[in-house]
């Protein structure tokens, strides 16, 4: 009873603490809100619109249908026509265009002979992801009145067949957002606390660890399933993307994901001194969980070593969680394994923070 | 060093043996022996640095000690520290109630954490509220108090769960002389009320206030007793000297081997003589004039606390300086 009294007690001072600091209940809120806009928008991951540039000295009507099936895939937008590949060369110096169509004037001749490449595409090589998309289109668009059609491949897409990046992007950046807002939150409420002197009074008064790791743990819980919500309802109204599980679920992964990260939040803050260096450690969590965890790359393509790491971040568990239940449907059951990883790190996480601040300043 | 027995103390509220405390390094509290009787005032007296603020933490089990025994209010600590969080307030040197709250909401939150019933809280918060005269303030962040504002907040909190026993860490170091005032007789009600204080201060006039004090020089106690005894006590006899040239006063006294230290106050001298001289006023006077420097006069007076604070810390220097 008293230990409840004592708990409540910090959670209703947190609350009132944290609506009188307009910086941080703004970032509670613009956070998501922020990032979804980023994220979805302007980080797209869809190759489209590529600036080209055409030189073609065939000028046949072949060359001109293979130019014009080029700019139907919407890859590249054809902005400058060149006379030689010197031009073309320059602009790419410039950076006007990234992709260069070279057509010579034997075009139709060479593309009777199948041993000699008929044209040539020249790509600015310093974004791999563009360098990518070109090579798909020149794979798909050799195409021509004279040959066959290369070998037909049927490309079937599942969970995203317009191949749009928000459906993939949203739920994924729940975690990212959780990530940065939960352990950032809680290590540096508690490190402020320090600093201030707060803490010097605090354990001096009859408040035990638990307690006070709990209570200033309960607060954010809310705070984190509000920006859920948020991400969930402009990710909808934006994005279109779709619920295929039960929404109790989604509630559900993100409770646990959001718990284990106020508890390595807890962690950092026993660790970190000024609130400077909580913000550190919590980026350096932060970052890995943004680039490993499969929310930006494929995790099956990374090292082993690297799978190894990304497996120890609460974030990769939970990109397969929400994923699992936001765009295949997925239920709990089928994803008990992951549940139990991150039980199992909030379990660790919580018994190093409680253990390793004790009530004492030595 | 005196093994603590096994008994506990019943007339004493603080009883410490051979305290230590290391910090690598530098040696913050050295060999400190302690004991404050119950329902008083006990000063710790000393500069920055002279291990009050460490000694203070680890009587509350906020440090663990290096070495030595303490007991407080019959509880071993830092063992039984948990046990002791009830019956003792801690005021911390610098203000440390959250400055983003309310006075209001500091005292309830500060009366929730010390677990009292709400009916007792009904009761308390509004006798804190008048006895430290916060009424007005009550809607008033804390963050914007003034000074002396803080500290009565910070005392009322501290003493919401009528603590047996008060840690008051340099209290006044940021209130203005009236309410200092204010606050020494706030002290004094606590401790006719049966509370023990253990406040420290760099202040002599602070430090004239208590029962009995104890003065701190880099970490070793080097004096101890109730004002009147340390002033009976000193080793020196201290003499005023009016001159109308007192820094040719002041330069030709520190070289002679009877004097000790010379202090400046407005146009006269504070002198200390060594104890062994038997009529210092008449010596010193003789001194000067045969020296041929003008002099009105000069006269044997009580000495005062910071006499005593000067000559302990002196006699350390002195004893260093000859053991280099």
């Amino acid at each position: 009873m008293k230990s409840l009294q004592r708990i409540f007690a910090i959670v209703v001072k947190e609350l009132r603490q944290l609506s009188r600091d307009r910086l941080t209940f703004g970032m509670i809120v613009g956070i998501p809100a922020l990032q979804l806009l980023l994220f979805g928008f302007a980080i797209n991951m869809d190759v489209r619109h590529l600036s080209a540039g055409v030189a073609d000295l065939s000028n046949s009507a072949a060359s001109r249908q293979t130019i014009m099936d080029m700019a139907q895939t919407q890859v590249i937008d054809i902005n400058y026509q060149a006379a030689d590949v010197q031009e073309l060369e320059a602009l790419m110096r410039q950076g006007k265009i990234v992709v260069g169509i070279y057509i010579p004037t034997d075009y139709e001749r060479r593309l009777q002979q199948p041993e000699r490449s008929a044209m040539q595409l020249l790509v600015d090589g310093s974004d791999t992801v563009v360098q990518g998309a070109v090579v798909g289109i020149a794979n798909s668009s050799r195409t021509s009145p004279f040959n066959d059609r290369p070998p037909a491949m049927e490309v079937r897409t599942y969970y995203n067949p317009e191949r749009r990046s928000p459906v993939n992007t949203v739920p994924g950046l729940i975690g990212v957002i959780l990530t940065m807002t939960m352990t950032l939150f809680t290590a540096v409420a508690i490190v402020r606390e320090r600093e201030r002197g707060n803490l010097e009074l605090l354990i001096t008064t009859p408040v035990r660890s638990v307690e006070l790791m709990l209570a200033k743990i309960l607060p954010y819980v809310f705070i984190g399933l509000l920006q859920v919500t948020l991400v969930l309802v402009l990710g909808a109204l934006l994005f279109d993307v779709p619920l295929r599980g039960a929404l109790l679920d989604v509630y559900r992964v993100c409770l646990v994901f959001i718990i284990a990260n106020l508890a390595l939040g807890l962690v950092i803050s026993t660790i970190a001194h000024t609130q400077f260096q909580a913000m550190q450690m919590t980026f350096f969590i932060l970052l890995p969980s943004i680039l490993m965890s499969g929310f930006m790359f494929p995790f099956d393509g990374m090292p082993k070593a690297a799978q190894w790491i990304a497996e120890v971040l609460p974030m990769t568990h939970f990109m397969r969680l929400i994923r699992g239940v936001i765009l295949r449907g997925a239920t709990l059951p089928e994803l008990s394994s992951e549940l139990a990883v991150l039980g199992v790190f909030i379990l660790v996480a919580m018994t190093i923070a409680v253990l390793r601040f004790n009530k004492r300043l030595d | 060093m005196s093994k603590m027995s096994s008994s506990t103390s019943p007339d004493l509220a603080i009883r410490a043996r051979g305290l230590t405390k290391d910090f690598g390094h530098v040696v913050a509290v050295n060999e400190l022996d302690l004991d404050v009787p119950h329902s008083r005032i006990y000063g710790f007296l000393g500069p920055n640095g002279s291990g009050k603020s460490t000694s203070i933490r680890m009587l509350c089990g906020l440090l663990t000690p290096t070495r030595g025994d303490i007991e407080v209010l019959g509880l071993e600590i830092p063992r039984e520290a948990e046990a002791l969080r009830r019956k003792v307030g801690y005021m911390t040197q610098k203000f440390s109630l959250f400055e983003d709250l309310t006075v209001s909401e500091n005292l309830s939150f500060m009366a929730n954490i010390y677990s009292l019933p709400r009916a007792e809280q009904k009761v308390r918060i509004p006798e804190s509220v008048e006895r430290y005269e916060l009424g007005r303030l009550l809607r008033q962040r804390a963050g914007t108090l003034s000074g002396g504002q803080k500290q009565r907040l910070a005392l009322a909190a501290a003493t919401l769960h009528n603590p047996e026993l008060l840690f008051l860490d340099e209290p006044t170091s940021a209130v203005d002389p009236e309410n200092r005032r204010a606050f020494w007789e706030g002290l004094f009600d606590l401790v006719a009320e049966g509370t023990t204080i253990l406040v420290s201060t760099h202040y002599m006039d602070e430090a004239e206030r208590c029962h009995s004090l104890a003065i701190l020089d880099l970490g070793v106690l080097v004096a101890a007793g109730s004002p009147e005894e340390l002033s009976d006590g000193i080793d020196a006899s201290v003499v005023v000297v009016a001159s109308p040239e007192p820094r040719t006063v002041s330069r030709f006294l520190d070289q002679q081997k009877f004097v000790h230290s010379t202090a400046q106050i407005g146009n006269t001298l504070r002198v200390m003589v060594d104890e062994n001289i038997p009529e210092p006023a008449a010596f010193t006077d003789r001194t000067i004039r045969e020296a041929g420097i003008p002099l009105d006069g000069c006269e044997a007076v009580r000495p005062s606390l910071e006499d005593v604070f000067v000559a302990a810390t002196q006699a350390r220097k002195a004893a260093r300086d000859a053991a280099e």
